[in-house]
């Protein structure tokens, strides 16, 4: 029986709200837009928990063999495997969370499971207005080493013609001793017995050099989806561009906070009370659900929307005094929810501030927990322990995300 | 006898100045038989990796992976202790940036780390120490400080076990605070407590080490080690471990490929880093990986070598670095003003995080600051390939080619120190002209 905290079976984020964030940038017809491109691209979301995908291009299905739907939600790490250059992982994981952009050489897997080698390039994706992240890019094009011999298979009705970026082509990649070229054919076809080592090889390549007109390829690829993107930005009027042109706002969380506090499963929500009324920054989609509410209805605003009339006007103000003393406090407070019962709910809530790396106050984070939850099933965490080691994480996100130099 | 004079870093709040110890008569809730009687405290026991099947590499992470169990047991009791007052400052007061630069070296401001008292001595030329029970050790911390019970499981789950009695028949191994944070949620790790072991690397206790690291699945949470003469404060077996969610400028440097072990795993040293250092990643499972790399510091340990270990990546890429500032220091080769910052040159330093004293040195540090206190630590060019065929030799290694596919090598080890003759000689460097035999080896 597995002790995992949360259920990996989760891979999948909410699609609707993929779409919906997606399409109310670019509108519906992007989609149709994009799918004309020929190139293998994807496009993630760092807003949303996980950074899954919320687009992948017909050329990035037909090169790693997977359909849309196995693709949409996942995280690019999912392409990923054992063989995988852990120091290249790391540059594209710290170019996520510096916002910059970043190309570099790297080992994928196919549905399939074989490896092959593409030159990876991304970069992010700027709201005109307002500096902050809305995408990032990723081109992936396939690397054929320095030389540039094709050699389809010869067998009865092969097209030559037919060579597109899905088959893998072999050349002389910097390590390896020029045995001729291997084209991967889709039926798994293989030339004589090197070709295997090829394959056996090819994983354990301590690197693939692009060549210069691989690189103009990728560098092609992400300036023509860029200018998709930035067209139909323009018809929504939530313009985006390749280039940060303001700096992001005060309450304008970067892709690094937002994506380790992702992580966190739990019910959350930081507020800023450096801005008048103490508003809400961010809601974890625990959150969410617990409360019923979608997140543009409560990012602005201030915790009290979810007291009633019957809320103990007592505890709030326990919880003000805390607050103006900088000090974290537990409270048992009578929420109302939105969900479709509009349902009350004893929330066991925990608040404390939150420093930021200058050592200085910057955030409060609240921790809720449904009181009727509070199982003490044996096997697992205190509740009060996974109540507190949300606030542990929201300490190291915060304080790391903020050195971050933007 | 070479000897230093230090401010030790106070990691527990049992921790007294003087050397001696009234070791008897508690009411302190300590770890010793006054006190053990009917303590409990959590356990975890990870998985088993060879049972879980688990390899080195988690291969389709689906997404940023939540915080897991382990992750969330080490904060959620970390806060805890935090909320209660347990911890000598708030570290996250401290100011913290990186420094500009191409490595993006972590500064920190902290003037209250270090304790304004007299400096102890520190004997530097001896690795391997015996235990000595009359000086400050963990069992002695109170339990308070205790987070859990960490040890490696004999399945392929994870087991908890939210209130285990700690059994003094049953080596245990915990995870304790570290009262002196360097950041949010540092805490240590110290393997069979009551079994009271020195300072030094042995194949379990790295092991251990390791498992923990793959356990909490976050590659921003990395152990460290210090050996003795590499600024280990306390002659008691410990790691550390914290949370900083940034690479290290020590993760960042390039590094070239030396050897291949028959297991499969794979040393490179580091290019262009101001500490040389080597890189351990690979090999057929996580215990080969950890094997060979406690067969490198064992071999180190004998020939009286100090360093540090970093263990990063979830376990996958360990660091080894031999140093001889302490040495140095001693012999009174550092530099004054690298002397003035009274920064220690320990694992979390060499990794790229400096804690800084004096808030003159925490607004003027730069890249260039950090990385001349950093290669004082360093041992030269010549000294480190010396080095490196010892621990060639000592994890059999000499005969390995580069490269079993045999294609085009284009990395031929540059020095071609491993396989040069001259460097067969074991010698003890330059702090003692004793040999391995004199280094005595208890494991």
């Amino acid at each position: 029986m597995s002790l995992a905290e949360e259920s990996s079976d989760s891979v999948f984020t909410e699609k609707e709200e993929e779409e919906e964030s997606f399409n109310r940038r670019y509108t519906l017809w992007i989609k149709e837009a994009l799918d004309e491109l020929p190139h293998n691209f994807t496009i993630t979301d760092p807003f949303l928990s996980g950074h899954p995908i919320v687009f992948a291009s017909l050329g990035f299905l037909k090169m790693t063999g997977y359909s849309r739907a196995e693709v949409i939600g996942r995280n690019g790490k999912f392409f990923q495997g054992p063989k995988t250059n852990r120091r290249s992982i790391m540059e594209i994981r710290e170019a996520i969370r510096e916002e910059r952009s970043v190309q570099v050489s790297l080992l994928n897997y196919r549905k399939s499971g074989s490896p092959f080698w593409m030159l990876f390039h991304m970069i992010p994706v700027f709201g005109r207005d307002d500096g902050k992240v809305i995408n990032f890019v990723a081109v992936q094009v396939p690397i054929s080493g320095r030389d540039h011999h094709h050699r389809k298979l010869t067998s009865v009705g092969d097209d030559v013609s037919s060579l597109d970026h899905s088959e893998l082509v072999f050349g002389s990649c910097r390590r390896e001793v020029c045995f001729g070229n291997f084209v991967q054919h889709q039926d798994h076809r293989a030339l004589p017995v090197e070709c295997d080592d090829d394959e056996q090889g090819l994983e354990d390549w301590e690197y693939c050099e692009a060549s210069e007109s691989e690189k103009l390829r990728a560098a092609e690829a992400i300036n023509n989806v860029l200018s998709v993107l930035t067209r139909y930005s323009e018809l929504s009027g939530r313009l985006v561009c390749g280039k940060r042109c303001c700096l992001r706002g005060v309450d304008c969380l970067s892709s690094s906070l937002v994506i380790s506090l992702g992580r966190i499963k739990q019910s959350f929500v930081l507020t800023n009370p450096c801005i008048p009324d103490m508003p809400i920054i961010y809601a974890s989609d625990a959150f969410l659900t617990l409360t019923g509410y979608k997140r543009h209805e409560v990012l602005g605003q201030n915790c009290r929307f979810l007291s009633g009339v019957d809320t103990d006007s007592s505890v709030l103000y326990e919880m003000k005094e805390c607050i103006l003393k900088g000090q974290s406090c537990t409270v048992q407070i009578l929420n109302y929810s939105n969900r479709k019962d509009k349902s009350t709910f004893w929330n066991l809530l925990h608040i404390s501030p939150v420093r930021n790396a200058s050592g200085k106050t910057a955030y409060f984070v609240g921790v809720q927990v449904e009181a009727s939850c509070r199982n003490t099933e044996s096997k697992e965490l205190r509740p009060e322990t996974k109540q507190l080691s949300v606030v542990g994480a929201v300490r190291v996100a915060v304080r790391s995300s903020f050195m971050v130099t933007c | 006898m070479l000897k230093i004079k230090r401010v030790p870093t106070v990691v527990s709040n049992y921790q007294k100045n003087e050397a001696a110890d009234d070791s008897v008569g508690c009411g302190r809730n300590c770890l010793g038989a006054c006190c053990i009687n009917g303590a409990r405290l959590p356990l975890y026991a990870c998985k088993n990796l060879e049972k879980s099947r688990e390899k080195i590499v988690v291969s389709h992470e689906a997404e940023e992976p939540p915080v897991a169990f382990l992750e969330s047991l080490v904060l959620g009791e970390w806060e805890d202790r935090f909320q209660r007052g347990l911890f000598r400052y708030d570290v996250t007061a401290c100011e913290t940036k990186v420094i500009p630069g191409k490595y993006g070296f972590v500064a920190q401001l902290n003037e209250g780390r270090h304790l304004k008292k007299r400096p102890t001595e520190f004997r530097v030329d001896k690795v391997l120490q015996s235990f000595d029970g009359s000086k400050f050790n963990f069992t002695k911390v109170g339990q308070e400080e205790l987070l859990f019970q960490f040890e490696a499981g004999e399945d392929g789950q994870v087991q908890f076990f939210p209130c285990m009695p700690l059994d003094p028949e049953n080596s245990f191994s915990v995870v304790a605070i570290n009262v002196s944070p360097i950041e949010y949620g540092h805490v240590l790790l110290i393997p069979r407590v009551l079994d009271c072991l020195p300072q030094r690397i042995d194949h379990k206790s790295l092991l251990l080490a390791v498992h923990m690291a793959a356990e909490a699945a976050n590659p921003y949470f990395r152990l460290g080690y210090n050996s003795l003469g590499a600024f280990a404060t306390i002659n008691h077996l410990h790691f550390q471990a914290y949370y900083l969610a940034m690479p290290f400028p020590l993760e960042r440097a390039p590094t070239k490929k030396m050897v291949t072990t028959v297991s499969g795993v794979k040393i490179s040293e580091l290019l262009n880093y101001p500490v040389r250092s080597l890189l351990f990643e690979g090999g057929s499972s996580m215990q080969d990986l950890s094997d060979t790399v406690s067969d490198a510091c064992v071999c180190l340990q004998n020939n009286n070598i100090p360093f540090n270990i970093l263990i990063a990546d979830c376990g996958r890429q360990i660091f080894v670095m031999p140093q001889c500032y302490a040495e140095k220091q001693a012999l009174g080769e550092v530099s004054p003003e690298v002397l003035e910052t009274q920064v220690n040159p320990a694992v979390w330093e060499i990794s790229g995080h400096m804690v800084l004293k004096r808030k003159d040195d925490y607004e003027g540090a730069s890249e260039e600051n950090a990385w001349r206190l950093l290669a004082e630590a360093s041992l030269s060019e010549e000294r480190f390939k010396e080095v490196n065929t010892l621990i060639f030799e000592a994890i059999g290694c000499s005969d390995q080619e580069e490269d079993p596919e045999g294609t085009i090598v284009h990395q031929q080890i540059p020095n071609g120190g491993v396989f040069n003759q001259k460097s067969n000689r074991i010698h003890g460097g330059p702090i003692t002209n004793g040999t391995a035999s004199e280094c005595i080896v208890l494991q």
